[in-house]
């Protein structure tokens, strides 16, 4: 469908964006790189009164990699992150999951605060934020915040952000780079087309201890259930193990028993409860070679 | 409201209400109806157009987000001397059959061969797969492209 009727204002400052969201509580919606909000307007599933476009708002577009992390300003695109040559070490597993988002055209245009604050349970960067245990800053106009991605995601294109709030970044803890070689790391999803939402997804790593086994894992899944979500109990079961086919075989199977996957219209609950285990057999069998 | 962009090389000022699709303002108001609308959610590609520089979909792209930037059509890439390399190429591999998918195959595929003339099969289809196209099954699309690298690659970047 046609786009319903709103009004537009593109602010030159986040101040004044912050200004007026909050001035039409609720009613208003931030537009980014609209690669989200514009197909929900088109099917109605969003109906804002009120578009604040971000595109002059300064400062937003910056990649910072430092020994404090990496940095991605709310307007950076995907194709920002796919060009940016820092981030394969920097952060090689935002790099790899970053390849299966979307498709050409719309990686030229959508963005990492637009995927956030979109929040889509099957999206490749709400993963990697929640399985990093990034923080996502937001201006309101109480003033600025954190939000640990832990607490921002609620459910099914539901977040924490408040109506008055803007995304201004994503801050992804630093990835080892002194050891790099400990840092274990894999990505894997899975949709018919390259691009396409994933059916399911997997996000993990862990680092290696002296006696090469596993500390510090970290596995999440996207595109089961209604939003992101790390699996800790399958965690538990891989730190201080050696990681080889046998754990990884037993950890695959539990990772299908733990998920609660649900049917829709592009697999059932079955099929995802056993490609998650799939996926996490992959993801860890490429993490460990 | 009144928005002034360039549109194939001219400054165009047009009025337009915000919920208008740069993909409508382009077939409606400056009646260049190469741009074809085939979902018109951001799923089939056939609306694609250059911005800056840059392949993006004209149907998930607001006419007054275009303000101030340089929007290129498929009728911007033809020029005066007939078909161009990569028309040339659609044609000679039989990469169309209805048609309609066409337009936004070529700016893809012409964006994508601006950047990287060495691209392979495989970077061609990835990129590619945004784009749908319900006759040729995409085989000979692939073909047509691989075969019109030469002429982006012999001129910089330019067909």
């Amino acid at each position: 469908m046609k786009l319903p009727q709103f009004e537009y204002a593109c602010p030159t400052t986040l101040h004044d964006a912050v200004a007026l969201l909050a001035a039409r509580a609720g009613d208003a919606k931030a537009l980014a790189g609209g690669q989200s909000l514009m197909p929900m307007m088109a099917f109605r599933i969003a109906q804002p009164a009120l578009l604040v476009d971000l595109r002059k708002l300064p400062g937003l577009r910056e990649i910072k990699v430092s020994g404090d992390g990496v940095r991605l300003g709310a307007m950076v695109r995907w194709r920002d992150i796919e060009d940016d040559a820092r981030l394969a070490s920097a952060h090689p597993l935002l790099k790899a999951a970053i390849a299966h988002v979307a498709h050409y055209q719309i990686r030229n245009r959508g963005t990492v605060g637009g995927s956030l604050a979109h929040a889509d349970p099957a999206a490749e960067l709400p993963g990697i934020a929640l399985t990093c245990e990034a923080e996502i800053a937001v201006m309101g106009k109480g003033g600025a915040r954190t939000i640990k991605a832990t607490d921002f995601f609620l459910g099914a294109l539901t977040t924490a952000l408040e109506a008055d709030e803007i995304i201004t970044e994503l801050r992804l803890p630093p990835w080892p780079q002194e050891r790099a070689k400990s840092r274990r790391w894999g990505f894997q999803e899975f949709a018919r087309r390259r691009g396409d939402f994933a059916m399911a997804g997997v996000a993990a790593f862990y680092d290696l201890d002296n006696s090469n086994k596993a500390m510090n894992t970290h596995i999440g899944v996207i595109g089961i259930g209604d939003r992101p979500h790390r699996l800790p109990a399958v965690e538990a079961m891989l730190n201080g193990r050696a990681i080889d086919d046998a754990s990884i075989e037993r950890v695959a199977a539990a990772t299908s028993a733990a998920v609660e996957p649900q049917d829709d219209i592009h697999a059932s609950a079955a099929y995802r409860r056993a490609l998650v285990g799939t996926l996490v057999e992959r993801a860890l069998t490429s993490a460990a070679a | 409201m009144p928005i002034r962009f360039e549109v194939n090389g001219k400054q165009v000022t047009v009025e337009v209400e915000p919920r208008l699709t740069l993909a409508d303002c382009l077939r409606q108001q400056l009646r260049l109806t190469g741009t074809h609308i085939g979902c018109d959610h951001g799923v089939c590609g056939a609306c694609t157009v250059l911005v800056d520089g840059d392949a993006v979909r004209a149907c998930l792209m607001l006419a007054v987000q275009a303000e101030g930037s340089k929007v290129v059509t498929v009728e911007g890439l033809s020029n005066d001397d007939g078909l161009t390399p990569l028309q040339k190429s659609f044609r000679k591999h039989h990469a169309l059959q209805c048609g309609f998918c066409t337009p936004g195959f070529i700016t893809t595929a012409h964006a994508l061969l601006s950047e990287e003339p060495d691209c392979d099969a495989d970077r061609i289809r990835d990129v590619l797969s945004g784009n749908i196209c319900r006759c040729t099954g995409y085989i000979s699309i692939v073909e047509a492209v691989l075969d019109a690298r030469a002429a982006y690659k012999s001129n910089g970047g330019k067909p």
